[in-house]
Formats: C-alpha cells, structure tokens, sequence
C-alpha cells in the first residue's frame, strides 16, 4: 500500500520529463532527450500497474480511493483542491493512457528521429501525459477541467509543431478555439452543478444526484441542463457534431501525436467525462437520448466522409470521429461499460492504425496519398500485417477486439427503448461504411499496382524501435476484446463489465437472460455478414474493376464531390460565423462604434469646446476701438436692465 | 512577525514610508548629474526594489481572516476644514499595493536601454507615479484619496507625452482630460459628503451612514453614486467610456503601458469597491443590472475588437476593456465569490496584461513598429522570447493553472449563482480571447519570415529574461497557489459586502440628518478621534 499513498507519482514523472527536456533538452543529443521522455512515461506505466494490483486488493468501501493535495482555489463555500482518486473506471483509462501513451514515445524516437525540435517534440508529448493523466485521476470537475484544458494546450502545440507551415499552425488554433467553443458549455455545467450541489467534488454531487427525481423525457431540470452542458464539452474534445471540424485538420500533427492524442486518448475525454458522470446522465433521459442521437449521427456521418478522402491520415481520421459516435451511442443507450470498452479497444486499434499509417508515410518518404501507393505489401511486410490485423478489429471480424466492443453497443442500442431500432439500423450501416473504407485503405494503400515514382521513391522498412510497437498493439488488438468476451461464447465471461459495474452500477444490458442470449448471436451475425459486404464491395471495387471507382465518382458527381469536400462544413462555419464576426467587429464595432462613434463624439465636444474658445478669443482682439463699442454695448445693456420695470410695455412709463 | 510587532518596530509609520519612500528615491535622483544615466538607473532600480521589499512588510501586517483595516495611521493635518492624515491596509489593498511595487522595478529595468532622451527626468517621473499610485490605494481619508489620485496624473501625463510615440500630446492630453472630467464629478461628491457629514474620513463616514446617523435621500444617493462611479468607471475603463485607453497605450512607453494597464486602472475598480458599494448600497444594487450589461458589452466588445487591430499594442490594449469587464462584472454581481474573484483578476490581470506589455516592448525596441503585418515567423529567429509569450497570451486566456484562470473563472462562478444570464453572455468571453491571442500570435510567431528585417533579430537578452523569468514565476504561483491570495481579502470582500447592510428602516429609525447637519458631524468627528484615542 506504498504508491496508493503517493498518486501524485503517476503524473509528475510526466511533468518532470516535459520540465526537463524542455528547459535543458535544446542542447542534449537525442538519445538523453528519448531517455528522459521515454523513461518517465515509462515509469509513469510501471506506477500505474503497482497502483492497479494495490487496488484489487482494496476493500470495496474503500473505493474510491481518494488523495487530497493541497487547495489550488478556495473562495467563500467553493473549494477545488489538487485531489486525486482512483476508481475501477480511472484504472482502465490509466492503463490506457499510460500504456499506449509509452509505446507511442518509445514509436516516436524513430519516427521523430530525423526532425528538427526533437527535445521540443517530447517535453510536449510528455506534458500531454501530464494533463491526461490530470483529467483521468481528478476527484472534482475543476481539477479534471485543468487535464481537459491542458491536453487541449498540449494538442493545440503539438498540432503546431511544424509551425514553419501555415496550415499546421491553423489547424492548432482551430483545434483550440473549436474546443474553447465546447468548453464554454462545459464551464456553465460546473457553475449549475455548484449553484445545485454547493460543491464540484465528485463525491457529494453523485451522492446527492443519485437520490433526485429523474427528470421525466423533455422535461428539462437541473441535472438535464447540467448534463447536456457537460456533453457540450464532450462534443468539442471528442470531435462529434457539431464540433468535429478540428479534428480531420489536426492531422497537420506528426503521426504519433494523430496516434496518441487524437485517436487513442485525448479525444475520448468526452466520452470518459459522461461516463464518469454518468449519474447525471441516468437522471436525465432528454440528455441521454441527445448523448445517443448526436453519437450515432455523427458516426454515420463521419464515416460517409471517410468513404472518399484519399490522404490516409485523413480517413482515419474520419474513422475516429465515426468511432467516437459509437461511444457516445453506448453511453447514450446506457451501456457505459460498453463505450469505454470501445474506448480502450479501440485505443488499440486506432493507434495501430495511425502509427503503421505513420510507417508506410515513413516509407515512402513522406507521401500521404493514397492514390499514389499502391503494392506496397511485398515491401513493408511488418507494417502491412499489422494494419491488417487493426483493419479487421475496427471492421469487426470475429473474434478481433473491434467485434465485441461494436457489438456489445448495437446489442445495447437495439435493446435501448427510444427509438432504439432507428439507432441500431445507423450504427449497423455505420458498420457496413467502416469495413469498406477501412478496407478500401487497404487495398489502395497495400495492393494492386505501383502507382508511385520507384525510382524516387525506396520504400523500405522501418527501424524496429517502430516496429515493436506495432507488433505489440497488434497483440492487443486481438486479445485485448477476450476481456469481455460476451457470455454466449463458451467459457467467455464479461470481465470487463463486470470490473466497471462497482462504477456504474448492475444495470448493465449485456448478459445475462436466455432470451438476450438468442438476440445477442442473431444480432452478432448480422454484424459479421454487413462487415463482410464492406469488404466484398471494397474487393470489388478496387481489386478486381479498379477502373470502377472513377466512373462511379463520375455517375454520382454531385453526391461525390459534396463528400470530397466534407459536406462543405467548413466552407459553411466560415461564411456563417467567421467571416461575419470579423466583419461585424472591424466594420461596425471597431472602425464605426469605437473610432468614428464614441471617440468621434468625444473629440467632437472636444473640437466644438475648442471652437467656442476660438470665437470667444477673437473678441480679446486688442483692438482699442471694438473694447469700446463693447463698453458701450454693455452700458447701453446696464442702464436698459436698471431702468427695465420703468421702461417695460405696459408699466405705465415714466409718469 | 505580528502585527503589533510591525506596528511598534515601524514606529507606527510603515505605510507613510511605503507611500513616501520612492519620493526620497526621486529626490536623490535629482542629486545625480543628469548625463549619468547607468547610475540614474541604478539608483532607480534600487530604490524601486528596496520599496517591492518594503512592501511585503505589509503582509504579516494583514492577518489572515480579519476583514478591517490595519497598520493604520491618523493625524490631524488640516485644522479647518478639518482634514486628517488617515492611512490604511486591508486584503483587498494590499495587494494592489504590492502590484505596483512589483511592477515599477520591471518597469525600471524595462526602460534600460530604450529611453535616451531626458533619462533622469523620466526615472522621476516613474518613482513620482508609483508615490501617488501606493498613495491611492492606502488613503482613508476622501482628501487624501483625491489628492494622490490627481497627483498621480502628472508623471503620467509627462511619461505619456515626453517619452510616447508618434501621437504623445494628442494621447497625453486625452487621457488627462478623460480622467479629469470623472475626478471633477467626484470632487463635487466628496465635497456633497463633506458638507452634510463634516468630515473626509472614509471610515467615519461609512459608520454614519450605516449606523443611520446621516441618511441620504434616494435621490441624493443615486447622484453621489453616479459622482463616483463615472470617475471610476472612466478609470477602468467600462464600455463606452474606454476611447482614451487604446491611444493613451499605443503612445505611451513600455513602463508606462506597464504602469497603466498593471496598476492605474485597477485604481477604478478599487474605487468601486471601496466606496461606491459600502457608502451607497441601495444605489449599486439598482444600478447593478445596468453596469452588469455594460461590463458584458465591454466583454464581449473588447475582445472582438482586440481581434481585428492590425497594431499589437493596441490589442492588447482592448483585451484589458475585456478583462476588466470580468471585473466589474464580479464586483456588481454583489456576491461574495464573484467578488474575491474581482480581486484576483485585478491582480491577475495586472501582471498578464503588464507581462504582454514589456514583450510587445521588447519587439518595438528591436523592429521600432506594433503593426502585426510587420513581423511573422519571430519563434524561428527568437525561440525564447516566443516560448514567454505564448506562455503569458496563455495565462492571459485563462487556462488553469495560471493566473488568468482563477480570477475569471472566481467571477463567473460566484455571478453564475445569482444571475446566470449575465455568466453565459460573459463566458463567451473566454472563447473570444483565445481567438483574439491565438491569432495574433500566429501572424506574429509562426509560418516562415518573410520580411528580412525580421531574420536576425536578437533573442532575450540576459536582462529581458529575467524580466520575463520573474513575471513567469508570479504568474505560475498566483495560478497554483491562489489561496495565499484569496485567504488574505475573503474577509474584506465580504466586509465590503457587510457594508452594505443597512440594518436600520430608512423612515422610522432616522432623525433627519441633513437638518441636524452640524451636529452630526461634530458627534461623528468627535466619534472618530475617540476611536484613535482609544487604542
């Protein structure tokens, strides 16, 4: 019971790496830059398995584990302290966290290995650990607001790194501004959660929300408007709709930083955020039905897109928007334990995905286009078997991580009462949609001919430092979906929703009843038989009539193009909220309110008081003869006042 | 160190030496030949410093949890009228006093090498400034409080219109006639004061009127109220009254803008919590919602404003309109933690806002210009210079663990629990700074240079680092450590708020107060002088 003691271990090395590198790394070779980040991430990793195996042995009172630090802000009955727990649901996400986070560094000293900033591209790398770590472990919202904002920082730099390119440094203020939108929603939720519950400890608020009313469907009271606050928030971190548009762009990052930050971990805050207060949640349908709705629509969504991108970064890209809707779909039908299975399953996957997307980018010398690869499966063989194996988990091939996690949450939404058919057939067809453009990655990417340059580009291997990695991320992307192997396989046991339950409570769908049994496997197989159609077609189309897809493109030139550009969205917010708030504020506020406005009324006063001055002066004019005329005026003046009721009509005159 | 302790070791005179210090340090400068100027400067330096460690000998002087004022000092001065030399500390004082004895050296050293002319007239100046700034904020006396508030409009009319840029005199005269045109206003109402109480003494006074002893007419408060509060609402700025502002930064130097945007403009907010709540409660709580609307407006008009300026300076002018608005906003809502958040984004922002100053200081020196269109691409040739001001835009936006955070996000809780409304038009805010600063850190930092000028600049120098080094170092612990903040004005906030309970009914407790004018004042004088005999 050392490390329980000390939980403020797990995110310092971190901070201490990132503090480290970045002060002194600028002069350090590369090797003691990669030894520090990687080391403290590493042993960040090594704490967070003692602090697992300390856990199981807690005894169930006990938990949450809870460490006060000290008091960051504290102002009338408010108080947000450094405050740090330990749950069944932060255990996972440290695990998470910490254990793609190290393999990505341990990946990223080769794939970093020739750019200039290395020791700038770790102390950022390692202060996301920090801040992610911040957001996992926090025992209050403002705390977890720190990670949540300073993963947004983190991403907002490392998006940035290559800040020589205007569009790697747009694309990091998009991100951050985008996420500031939902953080604006997320701020209100902790200011309605403190006006209701006098606290934003995590503990006091379950407590006291656990014992409210719910509110009934479209009834819209506190803990409805707190929750869909929250899930404001959520939207912006975790790329759904409306606000995703970060996302696809900050693929201007370096290929671990898409890995790590925007695919395994930092985008899935949001989700982790509604199933942390999922308490809330459960009170409020409305929210509920919203958290459902916007996850499936923008799975479906999202994945339509990625059909027909052509930059490999960008697909995926579109695939984790579209696999972030899932989540948000678990949890939207309840199944909490489902969509943060999804999380760390797919955590696996995608970062797989994204770092053997980084090795072939690698291989061919930095070409991210998909239309000239091509046959490239004989030349990077580790690479190409790996994203094969994270190809079939995200498609949901049997028995790969991808196909418990996807089916536990279309069991789950089919199963779900409002409008749980509707959900189910978007997230089945959503599936459909991901094995073939995964599938079309593949085949456009792997097979088929050449269609690049050979004798510019060698496309070769990469270092094993990068390769290990893969190898281990394919491993889990395997088995890492045995933990919760649904109960209708033999000997399959949920573990993992059984772990989480002490989290959310019993209520979980999966399992259980015969009669789920029967519909489990039914809805199992239709999973698998749409799974394999997206692979058919994507066989059919750019293996066998490769010809095909460009004559189809042309057939449906409108639908096409409309997804090429990503359904004008960005093209939309531009012209409907940028544009004219630069307008509005250089035209109207600025040049008219400010300048020719306020100040103009102001110097007007000004130049008229001055005027007034001007003629007032001329009548100082020195001039002998007008001082008497004006003597005289004035006597004239005096004796008419004296002599006024005398002289006055009507007053009789001087009788 | 005890109070008491302080009080007998400083023979009860600390804050007089705090105020008056700097004087004797201006006047030895006077001493100095003026072509000496390493030595002007180093004796400025000096002297400012020395007043930074005097300064934090008001800290124990505080105690934590009491919410009244201490190291007081209480002389008569003037025999008719009768005026007294009243002095005194509190939380909320403190550490606007401690601000502008941080920020003067900063100032000092940020002028090192980028005044030439006149050097020992504007060190003057500068120490000159800082007497009437300290002055301000430790008077208790509505004298003395005006006397230092239109002292310290003389250095900085000179500091604006000797060292500024290209349209000193237009800015320099601007910002005195703003200034000028509220503080008349307010003369008439100290005078008004005078005139039905007999006396000038703040602490007096608030007695008087909270005890029932002088009633004011809903009428004649309202006036006084909008007496004071248009002096301060000028000096703040608040929306619309904020035009003299982005000249009056542009123009002036580095120190200047440093001085301003640290410490004169919190004079006005300072003033809206010292006097406009606590001696005319009724009327703040019905001009809340009005002012509240005006503090949003300045918000939200501030930052979109600041988003489209082509020159830096002048942005970073405008964000302090929208800073500042979460200021008045956390004062008006009336509420105890919107309120200490007020402080601290007094506090917060006086060293954010300064911080940015000195670094678009530090760019002028080197490329003599604030357009934005003129640089671009700086993080390539000064990677420091650009890692400090991106960590001051940051703490200038408000993310956590800096100080930004604490104040802004302090306002908007506490105002959430009474007037939600006013909390979601202000949180927009938060999302326009980041806009506004991210922004224009892009044009000037990323993306490859592309104007030669800009290719070899010089990265921080020794002296600008730990300029840059020091104000980093306030801005992580006011962010991570904000209860040592908090803790010491929690209790003069809600003092403050005390204050304006009246517990007595206007019509059936009061003697008519203003017919019994003299009477009441010479019990209320008399009153007073027994309250410092006593001790």
């Amino acid at each position: 019971m050392l490390l329980l003691h000390g939980l403020w271990v797990i995110p310092a090395l971190p901070l201490l790496g990132a503090a480290v590198n970045g002060l002194f790394g600028r002069k350090w070779p590369n090797n003691i830059v990669s030894a520090v980040g990687v080391g403290s991430t590493g042993l960040s990793f090594l704490a967070s398995l003692e602090i697992m195996r300390e856990f199981r042995r807690l005894p169930a009172e006990q938990i949450p584990w809870m460490r006060q630090y000290f008091t960051w802000i504290t102002a009338g009955n408010f108080r947000a302290g450094f405050d740090l727990q330990v749950d069944q649901l932060t255990i996972v996400m440290l695990m998470v966290v910490t254990g793609v986070g190290w393999l990505i560094h341990i990946y990223s000293t080769g794939y970093m290995a020739h750019e200039g900033g290395y020791y700038r591209f770790f102390s950022y790398l390692n202060l996301f650990m920090f801040f992610m770590l911040i957001l996992v472990m926090a025992a209050n919202y403002v705390l977890l607001f720190v990670g949540w904002e300073g993963v947004g920082l983190s991403s907002y730099l490392l998006i940035g790194f290559y800040f020589l390119r205007k569009s790697a440094a747009d694309a990091g203020k998009k991100a951050f501004i985008v996420n500031r939108i939902g953080d604006f929603g997320f701020m209100l939720g902790m200011f309605l959660l403190f006006r209701t519950f006098g606290s934003l400890d995590f503990g006091p608020i379950f407590a006291k929300a656990k014992d409210m009313p719910p509110d009934a469907i479209g009834q819209f009271g506190v803990l409805t408007i707190a929750s869909l606050l929250l899930f404001m928030g959520a939207t912006g971190k975790s790329a759904q709709l409306p606000l995703y548009v970060w996302l696809p762009d900050a693929m201007e990052g370096p290929t671990p930083v898409s890995a790590l930050i925007h695919a395994a971990t930092m985008v899935t805050a949001g989700v982790y955020v509604v199933a942390r207060s999922h308490v809330l949640f459960t009170h409020a349908p409305t929210a509920m039905l919203v958290v459902a709705v916007v996850g499936c629509a923008t799975a479906f969504f999202a994945a339509t897109i990625g059909l027909v991108q052509t930059d490999i970064k960008r697909v995926l890209a579109y695939s984790t928007v579209s696999q972030l809707g899932y989540m948000f779909l678990a949890c939207g039908v309840g199944a909490f334990s489902a969509g943060i299975f999804h999380l760390m399953t797919h955590a696996f996957f995608k970062a797989l995905l994204f770092l053997a997307a980084g090795s072939v980018i690698h291989a061919m010398n930095g070409e991210q286009d998909m239309r000239r690869m091509g046959g490239l499966a004989g030349k990077i063989k580790w690479t190409y078997i790996t994203m094969l194996v994270a190809t079939l988990a995200i498609a949901g091939a049997p028995g790969f991580a991808g196909f418990f996690s996807k089916d536990a949450i279309l069991f789950s939404a089919y199963q779900s009462e409002t409008g749980g058919h509707i959900l189910y057939a978007f997230g089945l067809f959503t599936a459909l949609l991901t094995s073939f453009y995964m599938f079309r990655l593949i085949f456009l990417t792997f097979h088929g001919e050449r269609r690049y340059d050979g004798r510019r580009v060698h496309a070769h291997e990469s270092p094993s430092n990068m390769l290990v990695p893969l190898v281990i991320l394919a491993a889990l992307s395997i088995v890492g979906g045995w933990f919760a192997a649904p109960s209708f396989l033999p000997g399959g046991t949920d573990y993992f929703a059984r772990f989480l339950g002490p989290v959310f409570g019993g209520a979980e769908g999966t399992g259980g009843e015969a009669a789920a049994h029967s519909l489990e496997i039914t809805l199992a197989g239709v999973a698998v038989a749409t799974a394999l159609a997206g692979f058919f077609v994507a066989l059919w189309l750019y293996i066998q009539k490769p010809d095909k897809p460009e004559s189809l493109a042309k057939s449906l030139r409108g639908a096409y193009t409309t997804l090429l550009n990503k359904y004008y969205v960005d093209e939309l917010y531009a012209a409907v909220v940028v544009n004219p708030l630069v307008w509005l504020s250089r035209k109207v506020l600025w040049q008219g309110v400010d300048v020719a406005g306020i100040d103009g009324a102001v110097n007007g006063i000004a130049e008229s008081a001055t005027a007034f001055g001007d003629r007032l002066r001329r009548t100082q004019s020195g001039n002998t003869r007008s001082y008497a005329v004006w003597v005289v005026i004035g006597a004239l003046a005096i004796i008419v006042i004296l002599f006024w009721p005398l002289i006055r009509p009507g007053a009789g005159g001087l009788r | 160190m005890t109070p008491a302790t302080l009080h007998f070791v400083s023979g009860g005179h600390l804050l007089t030496v705090v105020i008056f210090f700097p004087a004797l340090g201006a006047l030895a400068l006077l001493i100095l030949r003026s072509e000496d100027h390493e030595w002007i400067r180093r004796v400025s330096f000096t002297v400012a410093a020395a007043e930074f460690v005097l300064s934090l000998l008001l800290i124990p002087g505080v105690p934590l949890g009491s919410g009244t004022y201490h190291l007081e000092e209480f002389h008569p001065w003037i025999a008719s009228p009768p005026i007294q030399y009243h002095l005194g500390v509190d939380g909320i004082s403190l550490f606007l006093v401690i601000l502008t004895t941080f920020l003067t050296p900063i100032s000092i050293l940020a002028s090192w090498t980028s005044i030439h002319a006149r050097v020992k007239e504007f060190f003057v100046m500068l120490l000159l400034l800082e007497v009437g700034i300290v002055g301000v904020f430790l008077s208790l006396n509505l004298f003395l409080f005006f006397l230092f508030w239109e002292v310290m409009l003389i250095p900085m009319y000179f500091l604006i219109g000797i060292w500024g840029h290209e349209r000193r005199i237009y800015a320099a005269v601007k910002f005195v006639l703003y200034t000028m045109a509220g503080s008349i206003l307010m003369l008439v109402g100290i005078l008004w004061l005078y005139n039905a109480t007999g006396t000038f003494d703040l602490p007096t006074i608030q007695q008087m009127l909270q005890g029932g002893l002088l009633a004011l007419s809903p009428r004649a408060e309202t006036l006084l109220f909008l007496a004071f509060f248009v002096a301060f609402a000028i000096k703040v700025p608040l929306f619309p009254f904020h035009t003299w502002l982005p000249d009056a930064h542009v123009e002036a130097p580095t120190a200047g803008s440093v001085i301003l945007a640290g410490v004169l403009l919190k004079m006005g907010t300072y003033g809206m919590i010292r006097f406009c709540l606590p001696l005319f409660p009724d009327a703040s709580r019905r001009y809340a919602p009005a002012i509240a609307v005006l503090a949003i407006i300045g918000i939200i008009y501030g930052a979109l404003v600041a988003l489209v300026q082509p020159n830096l300076k002048k942005l970073v002018a405008y964000s302090s309109v929208s800073h500042l608005g979460f200021v008045v906003l956390g004062i008006f809502a009336l509420q105890n933690i919107s309120m200490q958040g007020a402080v601290f984004q007094m506090l917060a922002h006086g060293i954010s806002t300064g911080a940015l100053f000195l670094l678009v200081g530090m760019l002028y020196d080197r490329r003599h210009t604030f357009e934005i269109d003129d640089y671009g691409g700086l993080a390539t040739p000064m990677p420091r210079l650009a890692a400090f001001f991106l960590f001051v835009a940051l703490s200038s936006l408000g993310l956590p663990m800096l100080n930004g955070f604490v104040g802004e996000y302090l306002v908007l809780l506490g105002t959430y629990q009474v007037h939600w409304k006013w909390t979601a038009w202000a949180a927009t805010g938060v999302i326009l700074s980041a806009c506004y600063l991210l922004w224009s850190y892009q044009r000037v930092f990323f993306g490859e240079v592309t104007n030669d000028k800009n290719r070899a600049l010089a990265d921080a120098s020794a002296r600008e680092r730990w300029i840059l080094a020091s104000m980093a170092v306030v801005i992580l612990w006011m962010g991570i450590g904000s209860p040592f903040f908090t803790r010491r004005f929690a209790t003069s906030c809600q003092t403050v708020l005390d204050q304006m309970q009246r517990p007595w009914a206007y019509e059936a407790a009061a003697p008519r107060p203003t017919a019994a004018g003299p009477h009441a004042s010479s019990s209320a004088l008399g009153s007073s002088l027994e309250r410092f005999g006593s001790r």
